[in-house]
């Protein structure tokens, strides 16, 4: 039986530099992932405060192994984004497209396609495959049952599950951390700073619901995908992906390992995550169709 | 667009009574969709069937009105047939132009009916040259519906970039999120814009009343509360109340729509072809009022205190609810 390998997915949140460089050393040392995706990914205004630190932080993933694979933003809008989105196109080596901006400048280069991508069906997917896509990471309300579909007829593509972390649900112009705050989004302070998991939104009646980072708006519940290798590979799912969040994402990389490993069952994994001091309730519903808050049998 | 025509005012049609009120009122295009998961208003008591599209095309052509049909959501995989099949009815019906996101639709409209407009719909959020100008070449869409997150500098600058016509929103429901880019709704209720055409729908939408306190819940979550004699609105779930730093606010989006009727005359000359207002739910008579305002200010562009006056009579059409131009003002974000 083939290994289903994990990867780290690109850090939605606005941690500081020096945060951002500690935690993936300690990836790049420690982790038992594959594949490590990095780069800004909400917002072109972070760039300038995290774009120093990635090429001495992927030359020491690489040393210790892993694929390193560079994310691009969900909604290029502003002249800087695009032109550094036009750069990181140009690299040669994988990236990660989160907007179809990056399509034709990526001319054809093996890329990943990312979960902010609209890719809902085998169509899609195949013309994409015709551009250079290799890698398909679904959008998280996707259900098991397009996704399984979609890799049996696209068996090319590697499709990678999002499995871990809060979903995220949707991207908007206007930046929600400088709203609550009295600013807008070109003079928002970095508010956002201040949320390394999200900023918790609630309703009315206390009920955790989702979380604010920025421009993006995510699940306060924390996607927890439990399948063994066995019911992945029957599903066309090649690798997972873990979302970083503020916890110990090395502990939660090799809760994953041993579990696809055979090493713990989904119920010890669960027991496992959930003393990570996790920042919501487990979730995985989307994969079965139903409302993706909802914590169900995969 | 019609010779001398200054901008094409493209209004809803949810039903084939809001087609012929749009068309009467002044419409120069009207847009609609098919009766299933094809079309991103797929509400119940809504839309077209093939017949009636056709009866609607043939009223609309008969007046000079155009007709677009949005097959605009995204196609579920093993089934996308029923997506190409709306395509082939569209064309067969005499459309003028078919609105589509996925693509897999725009593949089919371009390969199958190459001589049929292809629009880009505002479900695809392309709001940069580099992504047009992608639909552009692989696809050849003639337009494109801008999404909701662009300030009229931003829009100018765009339309300075491309070399396809570019159409705005310009009154009634205005998304927070990108458009098409939302999964708000299906983590609370299963159901979604991308995935089956609705965004809050009715059918997970509970009132409960409580010591005279209205909450309004979707998928039973809370979304707002009303005290007594306040109207208790729709729980549509961005424009919500919810709780953030201890503070309860719409952290979203205020409960406001859309009405960019100040800003036409600035739209137009950052070069956006069309003017659209949103409201495929809405009944004949609102689309009427609607159409046949901005239809006076459409023709009124070149003529700045007549725009003034236009616009004033268009604030009065909000129903009483509060309104915003978006993020044509940057300050929005």
């Amino acid at each position: 039986m083939a290994r289903v390998e994990l990867a780290l997915g690109p850090c939605f949140f606005n941690w500081p530099a020096d945060d951002m460089a500690d935690f993936y050393a300690r990836i790049a040392d420690e982790a038992p992932v594959d594949r490590v995706y990095l780069g800004e990914v909400i917002c072109g205004k972070r760039m300038p405060f995290s774009d120093p630190i990635w090429p001495g932080l992927i030359e020491r993933l690489e040393r210790a192994g892993k694929t390193v694979v560079v994310s691009m933003l969900a909604l290029p809008t502003t002249v800087r984004e695009r032109k550094a989105m036009q750069e990181l196109a140009g690299l040669d080596r994988a990236v990660e497209i989160n907007d179809f901006s990056a399509i034709a400048a990526r001319a054809d280069r093996p890329s990943v396609a990312g979960p902010f991508l609209n890719i809902y069906n085998e169509v899609a997917l195949a013309a994409l495959a015709k551009r250079g896509i290799e890698c398909w990471c679904p959008t998280v309300e996707l259900p098991l049952s397009s996704i399984t579909a979609m890799a049996r007829a696209c068996p090319k593509v590697e499709v990678e599950l999002f499995a871990f972390g809060r979903l995220p649900l949707a991207v908007s112009g206007r930046c929600t951390h400088a709203r609550l705050h009295g600013l807008n989004k070109d003079s928002c302070g970095f508010v956002c700073e201040q949320d390394p998991d999200g900023m918790e939104v609630s309703t009315l009646d206390e009920r955790a619901f989702l979380a604010a980072n920025g421009i993006q708006t995510l699940s306060a519940g924390v996607q927890c995908v439990l399948m063994t290798t066995e019911a992945l590979q029957d599903a066309g799912i090649r690798r997972l992906r873990l979302s970083p969040q503020a916890v110990d994402m090395v502990a939660a990389a090799r809760f994953y390992r041993a579990l696809l490993d055979g090493e713990l069952t989904p119920a010890e994994t669960e027991s496992c995550l959930s003393e990570l001091s996790l920042p919501g309730e487990p979730c995985n519903a989307y994969l079965n169709g139903e409302p993706g808050w909802q914590n169900v049998a995969v | 667009m019609a010779a001398g025509q200054s901008a094409e005012l493209v209004c809803p049609a949810g039903t084939p009574a809001a087609l012929r009120a749009a068309v009467e009122a002044g419409a120069h295009a009207v847009y609609c969709g098919f009766r299933n998961e094809t079309n991103a208003r797929n509400f119940p008591g809504l839309n077209f069937s093939e017949a009636e599209l056709a009866d609607g095309v043939a009223f609309a052509h008969a007046r000079g009105a155009r007709v677009f049909v949005t097959v605009n959501t995204f196609a579920r995989a093993g089934a996308v047939e029923l997506w190409q099949r709306a395509v082939d009815a569209a064309a067969g019906a005499g459309a003028d132009a078919i609105l589509a996101a996925d693509l897999a639709v725009l593949d089919h409209a371009a390969t199958q009916h190459p001589d049929l407009r292809l629009h880009l719909s505002v479900q695809a959020a392309a709001g940069t040259p580099e992504a047009i100008g992608f639909y552009a070449e692989t696809f050849g869409i003639k337009r494109a519906v801008l999404p909701r997150v662009l300030s009229v500098e931003e829009i100018a600058k765009l339309n300075s970039e491309i070399d396809v016509e570019t159409e705005v929103f310009v009154f009634g429901g205005l998304c927070v999120m990108a458009e098409g880019r939302c999964a708000l709704s299906s983590y609370a209720t299963g159901k979604s814009p991308n995935l089956t055409g609705v965004c809050s729908p009715p059918s997970h939408v509970d009132y409960i009343e409580e010591d005279g306190v209205m909450t309004a819940k979707l998928g039973g979550f809370t979304i707002d509360r009303f005290e007594a004699g306040e109207p208790a609105g729709y729980p549509t779930l961005c424009k919500g109340r919810f709780i953030a730093n201890g503070c309860a606010s719409h952290l979203f989006e205020d409960p406001v729509s859309l009405n960019a009727a100040e800003l036409l005359v600035s739209l137009y000359r950052a070069g956006a072809c069309a003017f659209k207002i949103e409201g495929r739910q809405r009944g004949k008579a609102y689309v009427a009022q609607v159409v046949s305002a901005f239809r006076a200010a459409v023709d009124s562009l070149d003529d700045d205190e007549a725009a003034a006056a236009v616009a004033e009579r268009l604030a009065a059409l909000s129903e009483g609810g509060r309104q915003t131009a978006g993020a044509y003002q940057k300050v929005w974000r």
